[in-house]
C-alpha cells in the first residue's frame, strides 16, 4: 500500500511525541486501543484551567504508521484550541487531511476517541477539583 | 549493495539466471507440445519435460512416473486432497489436517466439508509442531488422508514428517506433505518418509512461476486420484491441460540446481540467518523468535519485536522487502493464524516480522538490515505506550483496554 506524503512526514517526523504527569490536574490523559486489535493511542493535553485553552499535547502510539501519522496531526491541531473546540474535531477532517485509504479509516476512529477521552478527563479531574473547592469554601 | 534489499524467499524467489537460460530455448524456437507423438517438435518438447520430470523426481527420492506437473502447489494441494477425497470415498470421509495449513489446504478442506467430508484441524503446540499422540488419536476407520505441510511459510518450522509417514503407514492411511517451502531448501525423501504424495512449486525455488509437481506414490501403496480437471488426459489422466513445457524445464533445472548446491547453501543461509537473529537479539530487549529454532529451516527467521506494530516497522525499513503477521498489512483486520494458533498472543502477532533469506543475499545486506531493523525498532519503542507501560512495570495483561 502506497501512504501519502503526509503519512510518511507525521510517520517520519512525529510531533509531540512524550509524556505528561497523569495525577497533573491541568493534563487529561486518553489511552485507547488495545493491543490484540494492532493499535493502542494515548492522548494527552495541558489545559490552561484560566483560559480553557490546550496550550500542549502529547501522544504515543503503538499502530501502524496511519494511526501514527493520525495521532501526530491530532496533537498538532488540539494545541492552541479550546477544549469545547477540540471535541468539534471529527475523524472524517483527520481522513482529509492525512488521504487515508478505506481501511485506515479506523485509525482516525482512533484518534477522535484519543480527544474525546483525553478531553473527557480532564474535564472529570476539573470538575472533581472545583467540587473539593467548593467544599472547602463552604 | 542495491537498495530496496529482497528478504521475502517465502513469498517468491528471483529465477536463478541458469533456470532462466535453460527455459530460453522453450520460449522460443522450440515450442512444440510435448503431447504431439507424430513429429519431431513434439519430441523435443516431450524430451524436454522427461528430462524435467526425472530432475524433479531426483530432488525427493521419487521416480519419474510418480511426478504429476501442474500449475503450482495450490493446484497440487486442491489436487491431491479433493483427488482423493473423491476417489476414496467409498473407503471413507475424514481427512486431518493442521490449524497452520496454507490456506490452500485449509480452503480446499472447507469445501470438501461442505461436500460432506469431516476434517480434524489438529492444533499445534507453542513451538509450532503438532502433537503425534494427538495425531494419532485423531485417526478413525473412516480417515483416507492426513495432510500436515513439511515446512511452515510463515515460521519455517518443519514437521516431524518421518514420523507422520510412519503412523500413516502403520494405519493405511494417505499422508500428503505441503512442501512447497521444504523441497530444495532441505534433503527431502519421499520414499525415506513414507510420503504418498508432496506438492511443490517451481518458483519457492528460483524457478518460474505457474508451475509445480505433485509427487503421486505408484507403488506400495499405488494412490489413485479422481482428476479435478477434464480435458486429453495428460499426466496420467491425473492433470489434463497441455504441459507448460518452458515453465517445467526451469522447475526441473532449478530442482537439479537446489540438489546439488543445497549442503553449502544451506549452510551459507543459516549462518547468515543466524547472524541476523543473534545481531537483533544483542541489541533489543523483548524480543520473542516464533516457532522451534531446532526443526526449522535454515532460511527462515520469524520475530515479534514487542510494543511494535509490525506495519510501522514495515514502513520504518521501506528498503528491505519482509513481510509482518500484522493485520494492518493485509485487508482482513485479523493478524496472521499461524501465529494465533501458536498461542502468542494476538499482540505479538501484531509485532512479527518475517526475514526470508534466499540465495541471491549477501552478508553485507544482511548487516545492514539488521542494523536498520535494530534502529526502527527502538525508534518505534520511544513512540510506544505500551513499551513504556512495560517499562514503568505495569502488567499489561491486567490493563482494561478499550477495545474497538
Amino acid at each position: 500500500m502506497a501512504y501519502s506524503d503526509k503519512v510518511l512526514d507525521h510517520y517520519n517526523h512525529p510531533r509531540n511525541v512524550g509524556s505528561f504527569d497523569k495525577s497533573d490536574p491541568n493534563v487529561g490523559t486518553g489511552m485507547v486501543g488495545a493491543p490484540e486489535c494492532g493499535d493502542v493511542m494515548k492522548l494527552q493535553v495541558k489545559v490552561n484551567p484560566d483560559t480553557g485553552v490546550i496550550e500542549d499535547a502529547k501522544f504515543k502510539t503503538f499502530g501502524c504508521g496511519s494511526a501514527i501519522a493520525s495521532s501526530s496531526l491530532a496533537t498538532e491541531w488540539l494545541r492552541g484550541r479550546t477544549v469545547d473546540e477540540a471535541l468539534a474535531i471529527k475523524n472524517t477532517d483527520i481522513v482529509n487531511e492525512l488521504s487515508l485509504p478505506p481501511v485506515k479509516i479506523h485509525c482516525s476512529v482512533l484518534a477522535e476517541d484519543a480527544i474525546k477521552a483525553a478531553i473527557g478527563d480532564y474535564k472529570k479531574k476539573s470538575s472533581t477539583a472545583t467540587a473539593g473547592a467548593q467544599s472547602v469554601n463552604a | 549493495m542495491k537498495l530496496p534489499i529482497y528478504m521475502d524467499n517465502h513469498a517468491t524467489t528471483q529465477v536463478d539466471p541458469r533456470v532462466f537460460k535453460a527455459m530460453l530455448p522453450y520460449l522460443t524456437n522450440v515450442f512444440g507440445n510435448s503431447a504431439s507423438r507424430n513429429h519431431s517438435f513434439g519430441w523435443e518438447a516431450e524430451e524436454a519435460t522427461e528430462k524435467a520430470r526425472k530432475q524433479v523426481a531426483d530432488l525427493i527420492g521419487a521416480t519419474s512416473k510418480e511426478i504429476v506437473f501442474t500449475s503450482g502447489a495450490t493446484e497440487s494441494d486442491n489436487l491431491a486432497l479433493k483427488g482423493v477425497a473423491e476417489m476414496y470415498a467409498e473407503k471413507g470421509n475424514h481427512v486431518i489436517t493442521a490449524a497452520t495449513e496454507h490456506k490452500a489446504i485449509l480452503d480446499a478442506c472447507k469445501r470438501l466439508e461442505k461436500e460432506g467430508l469431516r476434517v480434524t484441524y489438529l492444533p499445534v503446540q507453542t513451538n509450532g509442531l503438532i502433537d503425534l499422540d494427538q495425531l494419532r488419536a485423531a485417526i478413525t476407520d473412516k480417515t483416507i488422508l492426513i495432510s500436515i505441510m513439511y515446512a511452515n511459510n510463515e515460521i519455517g518450522v518443519l514437521q516431524p514428517v518421518a514420523e507422520i509417514g510412519k503412523i500413516a503407514k502403520e494405519r493405511g492411511v494417505l499422508f500428503h506433505t505441503d512442501g512447497t517451502q521444504a523441497a530444495g531448501k532441505i534433503p527431502v525423501n519421499v520414499t525415506q518418509d513414507n510420503i504418498d504424495l508432496m506438492s511443490i512449486s517451481a518458483h519457492k525455488m528460483y524457478g518460474p512461476k505457474g508451475v509445480g509437481a505433485l509427487y503421486v506414490r505408484r507403488r506400495n501403496p499405488r494412490v489413485q486420484l479422481t482428476a479435478q480437471m477434464d480435458g486429453g488426459g495428460h499426466e496420467r489422466g491425473m492433470r489434463s491441460g497441455t504441459l507448460n513445457v518452458p515453465g517445467i524445464v526451469g522447475l526441473g533445472e532449478a530442482c537439479a540446481i537446489a540438489k546439488a548446491e543445497m549442503p553449502e547453501e544451506s549452510k551459507r543461509l543459516a549462518y547468515l540467518r543466524d547472524k541476523l537473529k543473534d545481531r537483533l537479539l544483542a541489541s533489543l530487549d523483548e524480543v520473542y523468535i516464533n516457532g522451534t529454532q531446532e526443526h526449522r529451516l535454515p532460511n527462515n527467521l520469524n520475530i515479534s519485536f514487542a510494543y511494535v506494530e509490525g506495519e510501522s516497522l514495515l514502513m520504518g525499513i521501506n528498503d528491505v522487502a519482509v513481510s509482518s503477521g500484522s493485520a494492518c498489512t493485509s485487508a482482513t483486520l485479523e493478524p496472521s493464524y499461524v501465529l494465533k494458533a501458536l498461542g502468542a498472543g494476538d499482540d505479538l502477532a501484531h509485532s512479527s516480522i518475517r526475514f526470508g533469506l534466499g540465495r541471491f543475499n549477501t552478508e553485507e545486506e544482511v548487516d545492514y538490515v539488521a542494523e536498520k531493523v535494530i534502529d526502527v525498532v527502538k525508534k518505534l519503542r520511544e513512540l510506544s505506550p505500551l513499551y513504556e507501560m512495560f517499562k514503568e512495570g505495569i502488567d499489561m495483561s491486567k490493563v482494561q483496554w478499550a477495545a474497538h
